[in-house]
């Protein structure tokens, strides 16, 4: 496969083709906020709206997750039209999620706490109300707990699950309601699940965590 | 193979002819019953079996029809009766009955009497009664998808090619594929569904696509508040929608097609099984269609109620099995779309323009209409209007026109005060925006958009506050919650416009509100989230005095927020004597004051207008009061002696 060279933040940077820009930033340190994005998904889900960066050309800045790289492209990750797309979503989420990092498992590992630093927004953002689901804790599994009201929706935990051929979680209800559930809302504990962990180490926040950090 | 098809085409409508001149004989009256959705909810079907019964067995060879929406849905139900041979043309009669209906019978069908009292109009242009043609409103009018609708039987193929009907399709056949897809380039049709884009682009691209199997759907998810122009058209003349898939299909190179249509249309789903069976009997679908080397079919699919199953990459995950939810565009499904094969998404009205451009040619389409938006389009009017019901103008028509002469205006002395178009993706347009010439581009820049063409008329009783909340919250109950943006944003932004409906909110969150439209619409996944907020972006361009009013004076201007409007009886207009408000409120809340007129107990009152309903109306003495602190102290209650 050819590599491509473009320029990322005034950095000439090369890159396979095929690959988006969101990859090409990384593979090269230069951070890009993200929650939802899988390397090995031919389809990404573009749903988590962090990614967004502006390209010489594009009259609107793009979701860095979506957008092929071609050779002599300028992106610029620190726009102000961008970021402020980022800061948006990133607020949304934020509030929408029960900041409480210090008793978290996630605590200091977690991708909202690196956006929100990257993008210079506070984790207890006052822009938006604070809107909580408010769903009971699932610990039915013996070694991992998912709390839904600190998923953010990403999906890699789902996108892993069935990858892997399991198939124990998915997607259910829309809107506000949306959240990651077992079949019929059953305890994960009593589903399919077979305790493989991948899903908690996938996980970007403190959603599902293993029982022995906690 | 040109003259094949033709020959087998001449055999076909031979054949239709004679047995639709069988059906209705040349002597016999033929009378025509609107049975579409839009006539059947103003009783339709019980005014049909007034007119069987009425006939009855004597006189079981006098054709009834059913056909489709006659456009005029402020004056359902609708019944034409056509005399052959007789003194008067086919005539339109509104507003009928089954006592009516019995009547026209007797005295028309039966007698010679045309019952002038029950009559609308002509149906065709006479020196002896006024005609539907006369109306002013037919000078801006110009049917062209809509002209069949109502005038054919769409549970009838014989009708439909019988007047000339799959012709278009036979004429396609003849020519080579990529001719096809030029006559559409040429005739400059863009997509009716709401984005405008060109159709013979997009049929271009589906036929540059290598793939070995290729797919179109029509796009029949119709879920617009207040639209219904795609139902009327798949329940009234199914058959020239079917045409212009099978003509798309042919030009694409596509072997497989299907019309999504949503299961709340239950009779449209009905006619158009119908209408594809009647169509794969007589060789339009099926293996070699008409006698041509090119075979076809199509299917229904049923769509779930899903809104944003109407967004095309969603639509294809929903007849995938899978949820129904977008995902990034591009790959465009031209390219990659239904099971991965390139897929044509086009509209109803799209398709069913596509026979008639084939048949007069690309020329005449395109000199109808205005710059880069040609031919005509189908809007629903709805609300405060006069004429509510259907109407095809071409594009370039004045919203005015529109709503003032095809409408007829805004009924009971109102005043207009907003146009609400393109349904919750789309905008409030103020009077200032009345004279724009409708067409794709002019209404995006206004900030609304044509949308799928439903139209809903405001007066000055809508709060316009309300009326963006009362869109958002429709979106925000169809967002799939897929995006960040969408899923959160528009919970944001509705939870923000209930403050200000209820005088909670403070000047500076209408900064927050508007930046966080922005982001919305430059940030979503999909384009139901990159347009849920334009009904609010538009009100607060063009009606930001009243959200103002809401903030700082807690005042709904149209007196319509329930927590800043009271009801109020006016003294001076109460008649002593008269116990109607009292008698009706369902609360108990009103009583009778120390001089005999009576006095609401705002603790009590539940607002639920029962009341000014009652108030007869010589005295009128009831009104709503906005601000509250407007409201005078109430009276106290009359002393029992």
């Amino acid at each position: 496969m050819s590599s491509i060279t473009l320029t990322i933040d005034n950095k000439k940077v090369t890159a396979p083709e095929g690959q988006s820009i969101l990859w090409a930033a990384l593979d090269n340190d230069i951070y890009i906020p993200n929650l939802c994005a899988i390397r090995e998904r031919t389809d990404p889900a573009a749903s988590c709206r962090l990614c967004f960066v502006e390209v010489e050309g594009k009259p609107m800045p793009v979701t860095a997750c979506t957008e092929p790289i071609t050779e002599g492209m300028v992106v610029n990750t620190k726009g102000t039209e961008s970021q402020s797309l980022a800061r948006t979503a990133l607020e949304l989420l934020l509030a929408s999620h029960p900041v409480d990092c210090g008793h978290c498992a996630a605590n200091n590992s977690c991708e909202l706490q690196k956006a929100a630093k990257h993008l210079g927004v506070k984790l207890n953002t006052k822009r938006y109300r604070k809107l909580l689901k408010e769903l009971p804790i699932d610990d039915s599994s013996p070694i991992f707990i998912y709390d839904p009201n600190k998923c953010v929706l990403c999906g890699k935990c789902v996108w892993k699950c069935h990858e892997l051929g399991i198939g124990a979680i998915g997607f259910a209800y829309r809107g506000f309601d949306r959240m990651v559930t077992s079949f019929a809302g059953q305890p994960i504990g009593q589903s399919n699940c077979n305790q493989c962990m991948e899903c908690v180490s996938i996980c970007p926040v403190g959603a599902l965590v293993a029982k022995e950090n906690t | 193979m040109s003259s094949e098809i033709a020959s087998a085409y001449q055999q076909l409508k031979e054949t239709s002819q004679s047995r639709w001149t069988d059906l209705i004989q040349g002597d016999k009256p033929v009378i025509m019953v609107g049975t579409a959705t839009c006539g059947r909810a103003a009783g339709a079907l019980d005014v049909l079996e007034s007119i069987r019964k009425t006939l009855g067995d004597d006189h079981q060879d006098i054709p009834v029809l059913e056909v489709g929406c006659i456009g005029h849905c402020y004056a359902e139900p609708l019944v034409i009766i056509a005399k052959p041979g007789g003194e008067y043309p086919p005539l339109l009669y509104g507003y009928v009955t089954p006592e009516i209906a019995q009547l026209l019978v007797r005295d028309y069908v039966f007698g010679e009497d045309p019952s002038l009292e029950f009559l609308l109009g002509a149906m065709e242009t006479n020196e002896l009664l006024p005609s539907m043609n006369d109306l002013p409103r037919s000078t801006y009018e110009h049917y062209i998808i809509l002209e069949n609708c109502g005038r054919i039987d769409p549970d009838n193929i014989d009708h439909y090619i019988a007047t000339g009907g799959y012709g278009a399709l036979a004429k396609s056949l003849q020519m080579q594929p990529e001719n096809v897809v030029e006559e559409i380039k040429k005739s400059g049709l863009r997509g009716r569904g709401g984005a405008g884009f060109s159709t013979g682009a997009k049929w271009q691209i589906c036929r540059d696509s290598e793939s070995d199997y290729k797919y179109i759907i029509c796009n029949a998810d119709e879920g617009d508040p207040g639209a219904f122009m795609d139902r009327a058209i798949l329940e009234s003349d199914p058959h020239s929608l079917i045409e212009g898939i099978v003509i798309a299909a042919y030009a694409a190179g596509t072997q497989e097609g299907y019309v999504y249509i949503r299961a709340e249309y239950p009779l449209a789903v009905q006619r158009v099984t119908k209408a594809i069976e009647q169509a794969r009997q007589s060789n339009l679908l099926g293996d070699n269609i008409v006698g041509s080397n090119f075979s076809f079919d199509i299917s229904v699919f049923q769509g779930s109620g899903a809104f944003v199953c109407g967004e095309e990459t969603a639509l294809i995950a929903s007849i995938e099995g899978r949820a129904g939810m977008p995902h990034h565009r591009p790959p465009f499904p031209a390219v990659n779309g239904l099971h991965g094969k390139p897929t044509i998404i086009n509209n109803v009205k799209t398709l069913a323009s596509v026979p008639r451009i084939i048949d007069r040619g690309a020329d005449w389409f395109s000199g109808i209409g205005l710059n880069a938006t040609k031919g005509t389009t189908v809007f629903a009017l709805a609300g405060k209007i006069t004429n509510t019901g259907l109407t095809e103008v071409p594009m370039g028509t004045t919203l005015r026109d529109v709503i003032f002469e095809i409408g007829g205006g805004i009924p009971e002395g109102r005043q207009f005060k907003a146009v609400q178009i393109g349904g919750p993706s789309g905008g409030c347009l103020p009077e200032s925006a009345l004279d724009l010439p409708i067409d794709f581009d002019s209404l995006r820049d206004a900030g609304a958009m044509m949308g799928s063409g439903g139209m809903v008329i405001l007066n000055e009783d809508d709060c316009m506050v309300d009326v963006a909340r009362y869109f958002l919250e429709f979106t925000q109950n169809e967002s799939c919650g897929k995006c960040t943006v969408c899923r959160l944003g528009t919970k944001q932004m509705l939870n923000m416009l209930d403050d200000i409906t209820k005088g909670e909110a403070k000047l500076e969150d209408l900064v927050t509100l508007e930046q966080l439209a922005h982001d919305i619409k430059a940030g979503s996944l999909c384009n139901l989230g990159k347009t849920a907020p334009n009904p609010v972006l538009t009100t607060l361009r063009y009606f930001r005095d009243e959200y103002e009013a809401h903030i700082h004076d807690k005042h709904c201007p149209a007196r319509r927020c329930y927590n800043l409007m009271a009801y109020y009886i006016l003294p001076e207009k109460c008649q002593r004597s008269c116990d109607a408000c009292v008698g009706t409120c369902t609360v108990e809340a009103i009583y009778q004051g120390k001089t005999g007129i009576k006095v609401i107990d705002q603790d009590k009152c539940v607002k639920c207008n029962t009341c000014v309903e009652a108030c007869p109306p010589q005295y009128n003495a009831i009104t709503r009061i906005s601000p509250l602190s407007e409201l005078p102290e109430a009276m106290p209650p009359m002393e029992k002696k």
